[in-house]
């Protein structure tokens, strides 16, 4: 049972079992796993009879397989560690050092909403999947759990209550809708969608039909990106508390994520092109670990889906201090590189402090890029032949994150060399100074 | 002129002349084969034609050696102070740096092919997935040299994220 017993510093706390609830949410994400195997091939091909039986026959396994599951799953923290121990035939037990835990975010999928249900995912820096899902939890246990297990990773007091949060902004639902409805693909796509839709409708209706594939992969183009961008972002409220800023967002499945300080990879300021007139932008954040694959579907990487500039530009203020992007100095590319891209080399430009890279491009989408100059994993020359030619190679400043990859591209050659040599001292003092309060 | 993508003032180390017969007898096993097979089979449809395919093959397999040539020798690295430098490419020219506090693993890897003529493949990685740095055609008494400084240098500097 999941027993919240108050666990001792000293003593490890008991293993304790997931909420007794999560084999009914997991049985039915097993059921529909088997049935999307199964139904295209064999199912039509039973008859009706033999087809309910084999749907019961799935069902129930579904359910005792997440059962046994649900009964091989124990979890607890140990000391600095949150220990896990699953599977049945073959036992899995792994231990997620708490310091390098990234960011802890709380997931409600829709059935687990109307059940009280929660999933825990720690997110830890290394493969392509979520380390340690502790999935199901109640709603307050996962908060709760949540609180100590950011405070263990921060290394205070682990009993201390979840600490109080200031909000930073929230989003309307309104200025999400307009916003999603002004991007390119929107605004471009929609209307040809239902000109061509139309067009076949008015020909003939057998025309439609029989084009219907391509018109839904069409409309799968439209829309992926904006239906994930109203039901992922949909009421988003950015806090900000001492264990790190938190995200809550979500119109379905509703997400709560706190990303530690200090965890900022880069981040991204984006307008595209119709944003202009309201001068709304963008702010993307990347951290490191957030696992692509299942997981990426799910996150889009927004810190800010949509907010006025100024309070895009205040935001990064705070989470990356010392850096105004509105006022840096900005050093251009040379004008030799409008041979390679006449359109936007203009808007092509980058920006140095001594603690951070800023990269601005694109022309109808304007990006700006930062780096904090502490998190650069490594950097990179890269040189085609037609760049050799003009003297120019692009620079790429690489970080630990997975949305966000940032390209100076077109610097003069000498000055790029140069700007390797700079940048990475600049990075080495920066990771001296953080180094040294251990 | 030019300009060099490459600071001037370090200490080059090239490759193995090891891995350009590597790499070329890879290229040319696979290739020559397939070209006198296709010459062969065109012969039997017009002489003119083969004639003309032999040509064009022996034009790009001679362009193919060369640049396997060229592309072999840009690999270079270099170790300075607190980073590794590794620059290649010969159409497209790259050059990496990573400081050793940001190593993660190291990989040190040989084929079958490699093993034979004593070369070996490391590569540097760090918590960036995009950070290229490797090295093949070390000669395998270098690469366990560098994997074992590589590995002692990033321990003395290692950095967190």
């Amino acid at each position: 049972m999941t027993t919240t017993a108050p666990e001792a510093a000293a003593a490890p706390a008991p293993l304790q079992r997931l909420n007794p609830l999560t084999p009914v949410l997991r049985g039915g994400k097993f059921f529909l796993a088997i049935l999307a195997v199964v139904s295209y091939q064999q199912l039509p091909q039973l008859g009706l009879r033999r087809a309910l039986i084999a749907l019961l026959v799935v069902i129930v396994l579904a359910f005792v397989l997440a059962y046994v599951s649900w009964r091989f799953t124990w979890y607890r923290i140990d000391g600095k560690e949150l220990q896990f121990e699953s599977g049945v035939l073959f036992r899995r037990s792994r231990r997620v050092p708490l310091e390098r835990v990234q960011a802890i975010d709380i997931v409600r999928p829709l059935v687990g909403r109307i059940l009280g249900l929660a999933e825990l995912r720690l997110e830890v820096v290394g493969q392509g999947t979520t380390e340690a899902p502790l999935a199901y939890l109640t709603e307050a246990e996962a908060h709760r759990l949540r609180a100590r297990l950011l405070a263990l990773a921060a290394g205070v007091d682990a009993d201390a209550p979840e600490p109080e949060e200031t909000v930073l902004a929230r989003v309307p639902s309104r200025d999400l809708v307009i916003s999603v409805l002004l991007l390119g693909q929107v605004v471009v796509g929609l209307p040809l969608l239902v000109i061509a839709a139309i067009t076949m409708l008015v020909i003939d209706i057998r025309v439609f039909l029989g084009s219907l594939p391509v018109l839904a992969s069409f409309a799968y183009g439209v829309g992926s990106v904006s239906v994930k961008r109203l039901l992922v972002e949909y009421g988003f409220t950015l806090a900000e508390s001492p264990d790190g800023l938190r995200l809550r967002h979500g119109l379905l499945e509703t997400r709560a994520q706190t990303v530690p300080p200090g965890r900022v990879q880069a981040v991204r300021l984006i307008q595209p092109v119709l944003w202009r007139r309201r001068d709304w932008v963008r702010v993307e954040v990347d951290v490191a670990g957030y696992a692509g694959g299942d997981e990426g579907k799910a996150v889009t990487g927004a810190l800010l889906p949509v907010a006025p500039r100024a309070v895009g530009i205040h935001l990064i203020q705070r989470v990356l201090a010392g850096v105004d992007v509105a006022t840096i100095a900005r050093r251009p590319v040379p004008a030799r590189a409008a041979r390679l891209d006449p359109f936007q080399w203009r808007h092509m430009a980058i920006g140095l402090t001594p603690q951070m890279l800023v990269v601005f491009s694109g022309r109808l989408r304007r990006v700006i890029d930062l780096i904090p100059l502490a998190k650069v994993q490594s950097l990179r020359l890269v040189q085609g032949p037609l760049q050799r030619r003009l003297r120019l190679a692009s620079l790429h400043p690489d970080t630990a994150g997975r949305h966000i990859s940032t390209v100076a591209a077109h610097r003069d050659t000498a000055e790029a060399l140069a700007l390797v040599q700079e940048l990475g001292e600049l990075a080495r003092a920066e990771r001296e100074l953080r180094r040294r309060p251990n | 002129m030019t300009v060099a993508l490459y600071p001037t003032d370090v200490d080059w180390h090239p490759v193995s002349p090891r891995l350009v017969v590597v790499r070329r007898g890879l290229a040319m096993g696979v290739l020559i084969p397939l070209a006198l097979v296709l010459c062969i089979a065109l012969v039997l449809v017009s002489t003119i034609a083969a004639i003309g395919a032999a040509v064009l093959a022996v034009g790009l397999l001679a362009w193919l050696w060369w640049g396997i040539g060229r592309a072999c020798e840009s690999w270079g690295y270099a170790e300075r102070a607190d980073d590794l430098l590794v620059r290649h490419g010969f159409l497209i020219r790259r050059l990496s740096v990573v400081p050793y506090g940001r190593m993660q693993f190291l990989d040190v890897t040989a084929g079958p092919i490699d093993r034979r003529v004593g070369i070996a493949t490391v590569h540097l990685h760090t918590a960036a997935a995009a950070t290229d740095a490797r090295i093949p055609g070390l000669p395998a008494e270098e690469a366990a040299r560098l994997r074992d400084r590589l590995a002692a240098l990033g321990e003395a500097r290692a950095a967190g994220l």
